[in-house]
C-alpha cells in the first residue's frame, strides 16, 4: 500500500472535539438494536438490565468517542435516544 | 443524575398516542422519525400541514404526528388527499401509507393522481408484503420470496414502484431504504419544498412477518441485507431499478419541473368566471 500523505487542517488547534450528552429513555426502547450497530463510533452496547418492556436498552461505553453525528437520533424507530452538545466547560 | 428531559421531536408527536405500536425492528418508525426531523428542519408550520394515511400498519402514522391527519379508507388515501388539496390549496398535503394501501387495491388512484400533477407529496413504505393482516403476498412481493400466502416461493413478479411512478408522470421520485436516515431526511425535504406530485419509495424492515419467513428474524439481518445490497445511483434509468434480492437500486430518480394541477384548475377556474 502507498504510504498516505496527512496535511495538517489550517484550523487543527481552533476546532474542540465536542462533548456529547447522551439520553437514552429506557422505557421506550423496544431493543431492536439498530443504534448500537450502526454507530459509527461504537459508543453504545446492550446493557444487562431489563427495562418495561422486557428488552435490553443500551448503555454507554464512551461518551467520549461521541461525535455527535446523530445517527443514533436519526435510526430509533421508537424516539428513545438522542445526542445533545454539552455546553462548553471553561477554557475552550 | 441529571433530571431527564423529552426527546427534542417530542413536540411533534401526540404524547398520549406514544410509545406506538410498531414492532420490535420496524422501519416505520424510523420513517415517521426522518419525517418529523424534515418537519423540524424546514420549520413548517403545523397548523398548514395536512397527513392523510390508509389502511396497514404505516397508517398509524396519521395518529402519531401532532398535526391535523386523516386515517382513512382501504387504499382510498391519495383521493381523500385530493379533496383536501383541491378544497385549500395552501395546505401542504403528505400522503404516508404502504404499498399494499398505495398499489393493490389503491393503483388506480395513485397512476391518475401522478398523471394529473395533483401537488400531494406522497411517502411509501415498501415491506415486500401486507404486514398488518398476516403476512400475505402483495403488489412488491419479491420472486421466490415466502410468504404465508406462498409458503412454496412466489412466483409472481412485482411492481418496480419508482418506474410505475415515473411513468405516470411523477415530478419527483426518489427510492432509499430506512438505513439512508440522511438522505431520506434531504429527500423528504427536497420533497415538501417542491410543487407537484412527488413521491418517495422506503423500502423498510418487517422481521416479524416478512423477515422471519425469509431467513431474516431480526430487524438488524434485515438492515445489514440493505446495507449489503443498495446502491446509490442518481438520476439512473428507474426501469433498471427493480428490487432483487442481490441488489437494491436507491437514489433520487426524477427530478422535473411541470404545472401542477391545483394551480391550473384555479386558473382556468379564474378564466371561465372573469
Amino acid at each position: 500500500m502507498p504510504e498516505r500523505i496527512w496535511r495538517k487542517p489550517l484550523d487543527m488547534d481552533k476546532v474542540k472535539h465536542p462533548k456529547a450528552d447522551i439520553h437514552i429513555i429506557k422505557d421506550q426502547c423496544k431493543g431492536c438494536g439498530y443504534c448500537i450497530q450502526f454507530c459509527p463510533q461504537k459508543v453504545l452496547e446492550e446493557s444487562e438490565d431489563i427495562n418495561a418492556r422486557g428488552v435490553h436498552p443500551p448503555k454507554i461505553v464512551d461518551a467520549n468517542e461521541c461525535v455527535i453525528c446523530s445517527f443514533c437520533t436519526s435510526v430509533c424507530p421508537d424516539f428513545a435516544i438522542f445526542v445533545v452538545e454539552k455546553p462548553c466547560e471553561k477554557g475552550c | 443524575m441529571v433530571a431527564e428531559i423529552s426527546h427534542p421531536l417530542s413536540k411533534y408527536l401526540r404524547e398520549a398516542m406514544m410509545p406506538h405500536i410498531w414492532c420490535s425492528g420496524c422501519g416505520n418508525g424510523i420513517i415517521l422519525n426522518c419525517f418529523v426531523q424534515a418537519v423540524d428542519e424546514l420549520q413548517i408550520d403545523l397548523k398548514k400541514l395536512v397527513v392523510v394515511s390508509g389502511i396497514g400498519c404505516i397508517g398509524r402514522a396519521a395518529g402519531y404526528i401532532n398535526t391535523d391527519s386523516f386515517h382513512t379508507t382501504h387504499g382510498r388515501p391519495i383521493a381523500f388527499a385530493t379533496g383536501v388539496k383541491l378544497a385549500n390549496p395552501d395546505l401542504e398535503v403528505v400522503v404516508i401509507s404502504g404499498d399494499g394501501d398505495l398499489f393493490a387495491i389503491g393503483g388506480n388512484h395513485f397512476i391518475h393522481a401522478a398523471r394529473r400533477n395533483i401537488g400531494i407529496k406522497v411517502i411509501c413504505a415498501n415491506n415486500f408484503n401486507y404486514g398488518m393482516t398476516g403476512g400475505q403476498q402483495g403488489p412488491t412481493t419479491l420472486l421466490e420470496a415466502f410468504t404465508t400466502t406462498t409458503p412454496y416461493g412466489n412466483i409472481e413478479h412485482p411492481f418496480n414502484l419508482v418506474h410505475l411512478a415515473a411513468a405516470s408522470g411523477a415530478t419527483y421520485v426518489a427510492r432509499w431504504t430506512t438505513l439512508h436516515v440522511r438522505r431520506l431526511t434531504q429527500s423528504i425535504k427536497k420533497m415538501l419544498q417542491k410543487e407537484g406530485f412527488n413521491f418517495i419509495e422506503v423500502v423498510s424492515p418487517c422481521p416479524e412477518i416478512f423477515g422471519r419467513r425469509n431467513r431474516m428474524r431480526t430487524g438488524l439481518q434485515m438492515m445489514e441485507w440493505f446495507k449489503k445490497a443498495s446502491i446509490i445511483e442518481h438520476f439512473s434509468d428507474p426501469a433498471k431499478a427493480d428490487i432483487t434480492p442481490e441488489r437494491i437500486v436507491v437514489g433520487e430518480f426524477v427530478d422535473i419541473e411541470k404545472p401542477c394541477y391545483e394551480k391550473l384548475l384555479y386558473d382556468k377556474m379564474a378564466q371561465i368566471l372573469t
